[in-house]
């Protein structure tokens, strides 16, 4: 690069930047795309490395190539390089691109974020509004009535028809929490005191984690729930079996302990805070049941889960477990859990 | 040792004192409402973090010479006792002399980086695989709020005034700083907040766990640790504050004949930018603090919803310091990379005038961006999109100082020794993290991975592979100066090389896994990012070790380095026109200064001249005219 030293650097920036951009729109980034909010955010994304890529590309040639040209070589440590102070021509150039080009960029996330934000068409199906309650910690998710058939359903996992508008209502009992599916792209803060809102249409059938994105205590990372995308009869279906109990009425004990089973290892989410060896559950967020519920009576079984303040275990404090699955929780489901943490630790 | 003279032992009682009388405060408090005055546990922390450290500095003898004058007692205005150190004892006593607290922020923020990075390496051994192996979640929430603030705190903003307190009176040709004393108070304010941060591990229930942003009212409810944050905190800022006074009045009315404002070095601009952005911006997180502290302390209701208070004020208050604090974090090592490649290129800084604008621009737009933290906080919708132009908009600043540099570079001749590699290596990185920076102002792609590792990725990238990079680039560049010696340049290029390449393997992938879905602080994770963070995590200790490195050469270097001459690296600037290390009022005799601080490849130019050497003015100042490539 003797001769034509930037004839060179932009041959190999070109290159470059091809190669960098090939290289950025092949890489697997996202998470599987289950909205189609998640979807305009990939196209966004596309084109932040279109752009982006050749800004580096430029700023390393520039780097390499002075270094490989112009590094001092033996007999060179005295010298110095040539006066030159500026060119304002240059500088306005550099002002005025990166400026632009930033403006642009702008201009399109404004349009993706007004398309991601709007309410569907009034020709589109009826767009669900879900109630999202965060508590430490722990999802809470409340169906209307009209949905739910006359009466409104809470449930601690989250099951949406595929192809409909979402709205999520957000509020916060505690602290400030985050609902966020990644595979939706969307998220907001659960703030006490105020609602927030996001909608997002669900355009792929499967099961994805939901988490919490803000930092809210001790049990942050296992503040985790499951949303399941189903067809719109599917989803009628499991409405319309959501208000039966998990056991049914004179179930055997054995019967209703394996409901409860799967109510603790399942949706309400026991696992993911407690230790429970006969569930293989490890979670150390709260206290061990195999040790803390030994020789407890239903009474007191019942009341560790609705009212978990009334008796805490030593080195733990108060309001950690959530309160409500007095709520939660139908009778039935609570009499099955009661029955399995009895057998599971005597 | 006498418990009556000024120094350590006295401390410790001033500090026992301030203990006794927190006590005292708190029942007579009590006894005079009409409660148990006996001794509520959490009540007297609260006040002996505010008494003992005031205790503490009054024992240690930061406030003898204001006492002495306000008592009306003779004050000594003439005495230099406490000027220059003899031995190393004299680093661990008030000291005015702006050379010694130089020494002393920047050796005790190098041991806090340490002991962050110490932390930081749990953090990663815990997040090496998923599930709980070393620490608890409660464990593990204090680490890395820990790391965070003790690296923000005690680290990269008192490293930079450091520096500058070191180099900056020499370069504008001062005998000291404007406040000498006040430069002393500044620097033993710091030391209280952080033992604070470390002592909190020892709180029950645990350090404060809420990470280094304090949220509330997850602050408002935590454990009693928090508090050591929450009054840690303002005694960093009021340091920093008082230091950033110290720098404006020194910078102003200090400067050597002949200096005028577009003759001073830009490291002197920098920090004339930073010391602006301080003095606005810190009162806003000592406001944030005492809010929370004052709900948790007094029964507020600033953040209590049910009772009215507004949860989102905290943040809106917390970020309008902590946005500009993102450019206290970086416009000085904007300054030391400006000194580093002008000299090492042997070439004049391109576009001089647009550089030291371009801070200034960064100051004033600093301070429109704050709300681009809270896209998904809940905030009204409207403020959105005028922040998220503001903050792309702080890219064409930070841009023009990018390219300027690299036009510095070109047809010079490159010295590439340790202190240019890192200025280099921050050349890259930081370009990295101003383009992830402009991605997240885009409001659909930031609400995606806000809260995520790609948050992660992007401020280390913006604080390792920028703030940190210059920080290494500034101290290797200063040492001979500093010291009378030189580094062992071998070691220095090894350090640069395998933290370089451990840092890229260390938070790149952390973009990856951020757009995939990880959140940031968790205990635990999901099974699917388990390959990467192992992979990270064994990154991370090559980083750490290469720190290893770095300690070794300073303090070998420091006690048996080769004598360094005056100016090693044939420098314009003033600091290096005297010998290594300065003398004790840093001048025999005060410069004239009569050109342009970088000068280099003009026939006969010199920045400044001293009494009785020949006054040449063939230098244009710089900046003037465009030579023309």
């Amino acid at each position: 690069m003797r001769g034509r030293p930037v004839l060179v650097m932009v041959i190999a920036g070109v290159v470059a930047s091809a190669i960098g951009i090939a290289l950025g729109l092949t890489i697997h980034w996202f998470p599987t795309e289950a909205s189609t909010q998640l979807g305009d955010i990939k196209t966004l994304y596309d084109v932040i490395i279109i752009v982006s890529v050749p800004v580096f590309v430029l700023v390393m040639t520039v780097v390499i190539g002075a270094v490989v040209r112009f590094r001092m070589r033996p007999g060179q440590e005295d010298q110095d390089g040539p006066p030159i102070h500026g060119n304002t021509k240059l500088e306005v150039l550099w002002t005025a691109v990166p400026a632009a080009l930033i403006l642009g960029l702008c201009a399109y996330s404004y349009v993706v974020l007004r398309d991601a934000e709007r309410a569907p068409a009034a020709t589109a199906p009826k767009e669900i509004n879900i109630a999202v309650k965060g508590q430490q910690f722990a999802w809470t998710f409340t169906y209307p009535k009209d949905v739910a058939g006359g009466k409104a359903l809470s449930t601690t996992e989250l099951v949406l028809p595929e192809g409909r508008s979402v709205k999520f209502d957000i509020n916060s009992e505690d602290v400030l929490h985050d609902f966020w599916v990644p595979e939706f792209g969307m998220k907001i803060d659960a703030v006490p005191g105020i609602t927030t809102h996001y909608r997002i249409t669900p355009n792929r059938l499967g099961t994805y984690p939901v988490v919490c994105a803000e930092l809210c205590g001790l049990g942050h990372s296992v503040m985790r729930s499951t949303v399941h995308v189903v067809t719109e009869p599917q989803f009628k279906k499991w409405l319309g079996g959501q208000n039966k109990p998990a056991a049914p009425q004179g179930a055997s004990p054995a019967q209703l302990a394996a409901a409860g089973k799967q109510i603790f290892t399942g949706a309400s989410g026991c696992s993911g805070c407690h230790t429970l060896s006969d569930a293989g559950a490890t979670g150390q967020i709260g206290p061990n049941l195999d040790q803390v519920l030994k020789g407890q009576s239903d009474a007191m079984l019942h009341q560790d889960i609705v009212d978990p303040n009334a008796a805490i275990a030593k080195g733990y404090g108060p309001n950690i477990m959530p309160q409500n699955f007095g709520q939660t929780l139908s009778e039935s489901d609570l009499n099955a859990l009661v029955a399995y943490l009895k057998e599971a630790t005597q | 040792m006498s418990l009556r003279a000024p120094g350590l032992p006295r401390a410790g009682l001033g500090a026992l004192i301030g203990v006794g009388l927190a006590y005292a405060i708190t029942v007579v408090a009590r006894a005079l409402y009409g409660w148990d005055p006996v001794v509520d546990g959490e009540a007297v922390l609260q006040v002996a973090l505010i008494g003992a450290p005031f205790g503490f500095l009054i024992g240690l003898g930061a406030f003898d010479y204001w006492f002495y004058w306000a008592a009306g007692r003779k004050t000594r205005p003439e005495d230099h006792s406490s000027h220059g150190a003899h031995s190393w004892k004299d680093y661990f006593r008030v000291n005015t002399d702006h050379k010694v607290i130089g020494i002393q922020y920047t050796v005790h923020s190098f041991f806090f980086l340490l002991v962050g990075g110490m932390f930081a390496m749990l953090v990663r051994a815990e997040l090496a695989e998923p599930g709980m192996q070393f620490v608890n979640p409660n464990a593990y929430n204090g680490l890395f709020s820990v790391h965070a603030s003790i690296l923000i705190f005690l680290f990269i903003i008192p490293v930079f005034a450091g520096l500058a307190n070191y180099v900056l009176p020499l370069m504008i040709g001062a005998p000291d700083m404007a406040f000498p004393r006040l430069n002393a108070l500044s620097f033993w304010m710091l030391p209280m907040a952080g033992i604070m941060f470390l002592l909190s591990f020892l709180a029950p229930g645990g350090s404060f766990a809420t990470g280094w942003t304090a949220y509330a009212p997850l602050s408002v409810d935590a454990p009693i640790g928090q508090v050591f944050f929450t009054i840690g905190v303002q005694f960093a800022g009021a340091s920093s504050i008082a230091t950033a006074l110290n720098f404006l009045v020194t910078i102003i009315t200090m400067r050597a004949p002949g200096m005028s404002f577009f003759r001073m070095p830009l490291l002197v601009w920098a920090n004339f930018s930073t010391s602006l952005l301080v003095v606005i911006a810190t009162p806003f997180i000592a406001a944030s603090q005492f809010m929370v502290l004052l709900d948790r302390a007094l029964g507020f209701s600033f953040f209590d919803a049910a009772k009215g208070g507004d949860v989102l004020m905290y943040q809106h208050v917390f970020w309008f310091y902590s946005h500009p604090a993102v450019y206290i974090m970086m416009l000085p090592g904007f300054g030391i990379i400006s000194e580093i490649l002008a000299v090492k290129a042997r070439k004049p800084i391109f576009g001089y005038r647009m550089m030291a604008f371009s801070l200034l621009a960064i100051v004033v737009l600093g301070f429109t961006v704050w709300a681009h933290h809270m896209f998904v906080s809940g905030m009204q919708e409207w403020i959105r999109v005028p922040m998220m132009i503001t903050t792309a908009v702080i890219a064409v600043p930070t841009g023009i100082k990018i390219f300027s540099w690299l036009a510095t570079l070109w047809r010079g001749v490159l010295h590439l020794d340790t202190p240019m590699l890192f200025a280099l290596g921050f050349l890259t990185m930081f370009t990295l993290g101003g383009i992830s920076g402009v991605s997240l102002a885009l409001i659909p792609f930031d609400i995606h991975v806000s809260d995520t590792y790609y948050i992660v990725a992007h401020i280390h990238y913006v604080l390792f592979g920028g703030s940190l990079f210059t920080i290494f680039a500034g101290v290797y560049y200063w040492f001979p100066k500093m010291t009378g010696r030189m580094f062992d340049e071998r070691l220095g290029k090894w350090h640069f090389w395998t933290t370089f390449i451990g840092f890229n393997l260390t938070f790149g992938p952390m973009h990856l896994i951020g757009i995939q879905g990880m959140p940031r602080r968790v205990a635990d994770y999901s099974q699917q990012f388990a390959t990467w963070n192992l992979f990270i995590s064994c990154a991370s200790f090559v980083v750490g070790l290469s720190t290893l490195l770095f300690v070794y050469n300073m303090v070998v270097s420091w006690r048996a380095g080769a004598r360094a001459p005056a100016n090693p690296w044939r420098a314009m600037t003033l600091e290096w026109q005297v010998s290594s290390p300065p003398p004790i009022f840093n001048f025999d005799t005060i410069p004239t200064v009569v050109g342009g601080p970088y000068e280099y490849g003009v026939p006969g130019a010199v920045h400044g001249v001293f009494k009785g050497a020949e006054v040449k003015t063939t230098a244009a100042p710089a900046g003037a005219a465009p030579a023309g490539d």
